[in-house]
């Protein structure tokens, strides 16, 4: 009994000690800093920095002499968190959120054929350009809905894939995941987007879509500098997107949508609310 | 005795009956052929026509852009109506060239016929080349390409292949019935081609007519005829390696690897009518068949006919069409309209009602195994289709997905209704981009 309480006590204490110094001698140096960078970052590894994950952008903030790349999911506040650390003067972001261009879910567009197989749009991208008869819609397999690390995309009962206005944080992994590039970083503070992807000509999208962009010119009419028309395709200039209201209101396929105004028909999120509403500039 | 074959596969109900005792008709021709510059694995053909052009049958109007390319042909005689895109088999709207025949079908000026004898090899390789000869099982592969095989992997052995194991489709079968004295001109001058010391041709047991038929015509040409045994994919160029030469094509390379060269009985009846006739590729044989049609047949159809046209000399539709293959069942391609034309692959077309087609729901793998023990290439397809589902590419790769020669079987035998074949496809398709871009 005793001897093998002196033995095994014996072995642990000669291994603490041996440990312990191993720990001393062959320490490696970390820069604190590091560490207190990397709790302030979402933790999402993401990737949109352009550094692989939270831990590889802690690393060259800490080696460089000021902040070369923006943490997108952080935003302004990380940001200035990370600034302070380091004493590196603050860089200005500006927010963003990613938009699905597209309602036409399945009840809406017509389908050209009926997809079987793996559930990936890149998959049925494959086949024939979609099973879609548009070219450019959601297909609606959620690609996107699953890459998304903030959990901020739903898919609707009808097939289209939803961006949360308030979980997004802009990150751009789904941007990158649509095989169809559906989805558009834009500025947070505009709410108003043309939701649609195809620059088929209008009377061919009337056959496979109730409610795409048909290049009617009616939107630009009524708010001149809000919207440019580019291959059949209306789109918002950002920079005059507190001008869009009267398009908005006049767009006959109502494919303009401001999202101040709720998300497209069949999404269970709520209306947004850090969504300001449309201001008139002075 | 027992059929060679090769581990693995299994036999789906072929349903060779409704059309194998069938002849070959010839189909009138229809109002407008649609040729698409791309019937071929490589570069598509340039158009060297223009709209108003009057074309001779046989005339080049697309031109071979590289080496892995061909020409294409005018099917027939008449007026060039349009050279726009047009959609293709592949489902997209693809370069063609639009012709409506004068009805007159007549030659063009034709490539005088060659001595196989006194013709040296690359005479011979450059008619295949300018006939447009590809591979006629389906693949489309230019058979000019497969017969050059560098000079350190000399080939010892030519296989032909008979073996039709997809279901439905009865054409090699028929042309083997009738038209064995050309496939046997054809052989020849692939033998002449490679320089082999053996020749087999592999024959699925299902055809005895056919077996017995080419074993009296190959006695003494110093070609064995061999039955093999009635089994899904037995018509794959490695699983036909393995069964008939016995060894196995290394994981990612080619048969040319192994000394083998396989060719379709069809393409060999392509090759002695570009050779001795100086005839290109503008004709094949082709199964019309399924649930979904009146009266299956062999066509001998021109490429260009709208599968409309070919319905329609098949007594027309069983009701509205669930499903359209250009192909065999199992790996044919599924289409989105009859307004397709044919094209030089097209070895057979399916029409499958409603009822035909029915769709179960998917459930969650039960780890039975099955497509395991189908799976002719040996590896994991439920593995590697889980891999594949959570964009996990790397370990899919880890898994071999490459060597999924993509025959469908896995997905058939799934007692889940797993699309596993498809998820396989969908790996390739991401560890190929991965490839491209490293």
């Amino acid at each position: 009994m005793i001897a093998a309480v002196i033995s095994l006590g014996g072995i642990g204490l000669s291994a603490a000690v041996a440990l312990g110094l191993a720990a001393k001698k062959f320490a490696v140096e970390s820069d604190p800093r590091e560490l207190a960078v990397l709790e302030t970052l979402p933790g999402a590894n993401c990737g949109a920095c352009g550094y692989p994950g939270c831990s590889g952008y802690a690393k060259m903030v800490v080696s460089g002499d000021k902040l070369a790349a923006v943490c997108p999911p952080g935003g302004q506040e990380v940001m200035e968190k990370i600034a302070n650390i380091m004493g590196f003067a603050p860089i200005t972001t500006d927010p963003q959120v990613a938009v699905v261009r597209c309602q036409g879910d399945n009840a809406k567009a017509k389908l050209k054929y009926t997809y079987i197989g793996v559930t990936d749009c890149v998959a049925a991208q494959k086949l024939a350009d979609g099973p879609k008869l548009c070219p450019g819609g959601c297909m609606g397999l959620g690609t996107c809905a699953r890459i998304c690390p903030f959990g901020a995309i739903e898919m609707t009962q009808e097939n289209l894939a939803v961006i949360s206005r308030e979980k997004c944080t802009g990150c751009g992994k789904c941007v990158a995941s649509c095989p169809r590039q559906v989805i558009e970083l834009t500025p947070l503070d505009a709410t108003t987007h043309v939701l649609c992807n195809s620059h088929d000509k209008g009377a061919l999208i009337r056959k496979y879509c109730e409610i795409g962009c048909i290049a009617c010119q009616i939107c630009k009419k009524n708010a001149p500098d809000a919207y440019v028309i580019e291959d059949f395709l209306a789109r918002v200039v950002y920079e005059h997107h507190l001008e869009t209201g009267p398009g908005v209101e006049k767009c006959p396929t109502k494919c303009i949508r401001d999202f101040a105004g709720g998300y497209p028909q069949g999404s269970s999120f709520a209306p947004p609310t850090c969504a300001m509403p449309p201001q008139k500039v002075a | 005795m027992k059929l060679k074959t090769f581990p693995g596969g299994l036999h789906p109900p072929d349903n060779k009956q409704w059309s194998a005792h069938k002849p070959i008709e010839t189909c009138p021709l229809p109002a407008e052929l649609i040729v698409p510059l791309s019937q071929h694995i490589g570069a598509p053909a340039i158009p060297c026509v223009a709209a108003g052009d009057v074309v001779k049958k046989g005339q080049v109007i697309g031109e071979a852009k590289g080496f892995v390319s061909v020409p294409v042909h005018a099917p027939t005689s008449g007026t060039v109506a349009a050279v726009e895109d047009r959609l293709h088999p592949m489902g997209k709207a693809l370069p063609a060239v639009v012709i409506t025949p004068d009805g007159d079908d007549a030659w063009g000026e034709l490539p005088p016929p060659l001595d196989v004898q006194s013709a040296s090899v690359n005479e011979l390789r450059d008619r295949l080349r300018d006939c447009g000869i590809v591979g006629m099982g389906g693949a489309t592969f230019p058979a000019h390409v497969k017969l050059s095989p560098p000079e350190e992997k000399p080939i010892h052995t030519l296989i032909l292949n008979g073996v039709e194991c997809e279901p439905y489709l009865t054409a090699d079968h028929r042309l083997m019935l009738e038209e064995a004295e050309t496939i046997l001109d054809g052989i020849a001058i692939l033998q002449k081609i490679l320089g082999v010391k053996q020749t087999y041709l592999g024959i699925e047991a299902n055809k005895p007519d056919a077996i017995a038929l080419m074993e009296k015509a190959c006695a003494g040409r110093d070609i064995e005829v061999v039955p093999l045994e009635v089994k899904y994919p037995q018509g794959a160029e490695k699983q036909l390696i393995l069964a008939i030469a016995g060894c196995e094509v290394p994981s990612g390379g080619l048969p040319m690897d192994v000394g083998v060269v396989v060719q379709n009985v069809g393409t060999c009846a392509a090759v002695a009518d570009a050779v001795l006739r100086g005839i290109p590729l503008i004709e094949r044989i082709a199964t019309v068949s399924g649930p979904g049609i009146k009266e299956p047949k062999n066509l001998k159809i021109r490429i260009g006919m709208p599968l409309a046209h070919l319905v329609e000399q098949c007594g027309g539709l069983n009701g509205e069409p669930a499903k359209i293959i250009m192909g065999g069942p199992m790996m044919g391609m599924t289409q989105l309209s009859l307004a397709v034309p044919a094209t030089r692959g097209t070895s057979g077309l399916l029409l499958f009602t409603a009822e035909n087609v029915p769709l179960r729901p998917e459930g969650p793998c039960i780890r039975c195994g099955r497509c395991v023990r189908a799976c002719p290439a040996h590896i994991l397809p439920t593995t590697i289709a889980a891999y594949a589902r959570l964009d996990l590419f790397e370990e899919a790769e880890q898994f071999n997905a490459m060597d999924c020669i993509e025959c469908g079987c896995c997905t058939y035998s799934c007692p889940a209704a797993l699309p596993l074949v498809q998820a396989i496809r969908h790996a390739k398709g991401a560890i190929l981009a991965q490839r491209r871009k490293v």
